[in-house]
């Protein structure tokens, strides 16, 4: 390690360079990330480069815009409307209850079990999506679910007004389920980067609670708490299977929309149109996480 | 540092009555009664979990007494919120507010205390010329050093006018060099200042260096409160001569108010002490030794084993056969005896504490 001072004094450690035998040699530190390399090459900038080239190509192979130009279909911008309605809702309903419970964890013991626990059952319960969500709310608060048949029993139709769950609400309320564990997942390294310090300044200064939170910990949690919302969000705007096992008909949403564009077997089909749908998502998520990637490095010199 | 005279003293006199505090079943502060003149820089001393941050953090109002009073300036603040306490306080580190910059981290209790914008900047700027950071104003913690952090925190807590200053080991995150500097700006500003400053550390060099009084506590307990020499140089318990300074333990036996001491008759601190076995705490430096190639063996006859280089003096450790012995000389003296050579030791007659069982700790 060698030490040099700064202009303003700062120490600044940087790793110096060992003498080799031999000389110098054509470094190889960076062959440990080839397969991570290749592995996001292939299932990640592989796909997206077949959706975007597709998004431009006509059904001969030739260029053409016309993809974009059914993008202003009824239908298709309804399911651009639904998804962002959907990610927006659950994204916020799912920050604000699990920033709750991320700060209940955090001011309990660090090393205590319930923090253990709640660790665990976050991360298993945020992978918890698709079909196997989807029957868990159908046979409990489904129209025929076992809650909503006792519920019945009792006098209470929670359906009266419609079948609500297989809808926009009860769309957020099964995302809602992924989205809060997620979000306490995320939220958590943030709680942790507060400093018991600040809250004593703050009060040996002359602040209040109030004082705290309003000019302190909110500021400082802002760009994590924001940043985890738009991190929900693209969660929620490119979930796929929870929505298709829950909603069967129609398309409700984009993912449902590209999927029946693309599997349809009434003549409907149209693959280039479904890749500029495919493509529309990408610019979305893509615009969500530039934002997510800001706000990180803001909360990371801050809270790190 | 601490001989300094101050300009002027526009201090409170602060007073901590009988403040006691536990921790589920264990006692962290036991009774401690202390007394800060208005202006006056006491620190408190003593090894981790003695009960010092406790005390300060019981005068800070961050933590509730279980007994006792905390008064400030004539008031009973016991039962006062931290917020309500006039306090200021420097932190161990990191408790700059990362989001604000320099002059609005100073300005922060000011706008606590709805002092207008134009005059918070112009006071926290003010303070940032106090500890010498006038043109730092705009820069964020992360863009300052942990000195220049630590100096805004103190521009900060002064920026409210408080009535105590409290310091929580402001120094102990720096490297060396910074701290001897920052610890002396902190005299320099705390006398300009003229306010009362209770300081907290384990660093005795520090808290002898900076305080007009040094409070060195144990298991929560003030084993002693004197002015920095005293403490140094007449101890009142045996913890606090070990825990200040090096000290050599030497078997003797107390005959007459004198210890004898390897054939040395010394001086006793305690008066009254009964006759009988009893171990004498002799400092390094009241140890003289002479080269004496041709020295029989004798009680205070032994040979060097190693010496210590520490600038102007040297610590040189003698062999005795049964016991080693510290002995600090000047360097120019230590030089001429190095290791292997036979020496006879001298022990200078000053007055010194004995250990049998702890000694009783004095009340402050």
């Amino acid at each position: 390690m060698a030490i040099q001072a700064t202009a303003t004094g700062d120490p600044v450690v940087e790793t110096a360079r060992r003498p080799r035998e031999g000389g110098r040699r054509f470094p190889l530190h960076w062959l440990g990330a080839v397969p991570f390399i290749g592995y996001a090459a292939l299932f990640l900038l592989l796909p997206t480069g077949i959706v975007v080239v597709g998004a431009f190509t006509s059904n001969d192979g030739g260029l053409t815009l016309s993809n974009f130009s059914a993008l202003n279909r009824q239908y298709i911008l309804n399911s651009f409307a639904t998804s962002l309605a959907l990610s927006a809702l659950s994204a916020v309903v799912g920050a604000v209850l699990g920033a709750a419970f991320a700060y209940a964890v955090a001011t309990g013991n660090p090393r205590g079990a319930l923090r253990r626990i709640v660790s665990s059952a976050c991360g298993v319960l945020a992978q918890f999506g698709g079909v196997t969500l989807a029957f868990a709310f159908i046979a409990t608060i489904g129209g025929a679910g076992f809650i909503t048949l006792w519920l019945r029993s009792h006098g209470i139709d929670p359906y009266a007004k419609g079948l609500w769950i297989y809808e926009l609400p009860g769309l957020v309320l099964v995302y809602t389920y992924f989205q809060i564990p997620l979000m306490v997942l995320v939220f958590l390294p943030a709680l942790d980067g507060v400093k018991p310090q600040w809250r004593e300044a703050t009060e040996s200064l002359g602040g209040t609670t109030w004082h705290y939170w309003r000019y302190v910990a909110g500021p400082l949690l802002l760009p994590a708490f924001l940043g985890a919302t738009l991190l929900l969000f693209a969660n929620s705007f490119s979930a796929y299977a929870t929505a298709a096992a829950l909603v069967s008909q129609g398309d409700i949403i984009v993912p449902i929309a590209i999927a029946n564009l693309l599997n349809s077997e009434t003549g409907l089909a149209n693959p280039g149109l479904a890749k500029a749908l495919a493509f529309g998502m990408i610019v979305i998520v893509a615009v969500v996480m530039f934002l997510y990637a800001v706000l990180q490095r803001r909360t990371a010199r801050w809270l790190g | 540092m601490a001989a300094t005279a101050p300009a002027t003293r526009a201090g409170v006199e602060v007073r901590l009555e009988n403040l006691q505090r536990s921790y589920v079943g264990v006692s962290a502060l036991n009774g401690l009664s202390l007394t800060l003149a208005p202006g006056e820089l006491v620190a408190l001393l003593g090894p981790s979990g003695c009960g010092k941050t406790t005390a300060m953090r019981l005068v800070a109002g961050l933590e509730e007494a279980d007994g006792g009073r905390v008064v400030i300036g004539g008031a009973d603040v016991t039962n006062l919120p931290a917020s309500k306490r006039d306090v200021g306080m420097v932190f161990q580190a990191y408790s700059l507010f990362p989001h604000m910059t320099a002059w609005q981290n100073v300005a922060f209790g000011l706008q606590m205390r709805k002092v207008g914008q134009d005059e918070r900047r112009r006071r926290a700027h003010e303070m940032l010329d106090i500890v010498g950071l006038g043109g730092f104003a705009d820069r964020y913690a992360h863009q300052l050093s942990g000195g220049q952090q630590q100096r805004v925190a103190l521009a900060r807590a002064l920026a409210i006018n408080p009535k105590i200053l409290l310091l929580d080991e402001p120094l102990s995150a720096l490297d060396a060099r910074v701290r001897a500097r920052l610890r002396d700006e902190i005299r320099r500003i705390q006398l300009e200042v003229g306010i009362t400053t209770l300081f907290v550390t384990h660093d005795q060099e520090e808290a002898l260096a900076i305080a007009d009084r040094v409070g060195v506590m144990n298991k929560g307990r003030l084993e002693q409160l004197a002015p920095p020499t005293e403490v140094y140089s007449r101890p009142a318990t045996p913890f606090v001569a070990e825990f200040v300074g090096l000290t050599n333990r030497l078997a003797g036996v107390v005959r007459g108010g004198e210890v004898e001491v390897r054939g040395a008759r010394l001086p006793l601190v305690q008066t009254g002490a009964a006759d009988g076995p009893a171990t004498a705490l002799v400092r390094p430096e009241t140890v003289s030794m002479t080269a004496d190639d041709e020295a029989s063996a004798g009680p205070l006859v032994g040979t060097v084993i190693a010496t210590s280089f520490l600038g102007a003096t040297s610590r040189v450790t003698v062999d005795l056969g049964d016991a080693t012995v510290l002995a600090q000389l000047t360097t120019a003296d230590a030089t001429t005896m190095p290791p292997g050579t036979r020496v006879r030791l001298t022990l200078r007659p000053d007055a010194v504490l004995i250990a049998r069982d702890e000694a009783a700790a004095v009340e402050a």
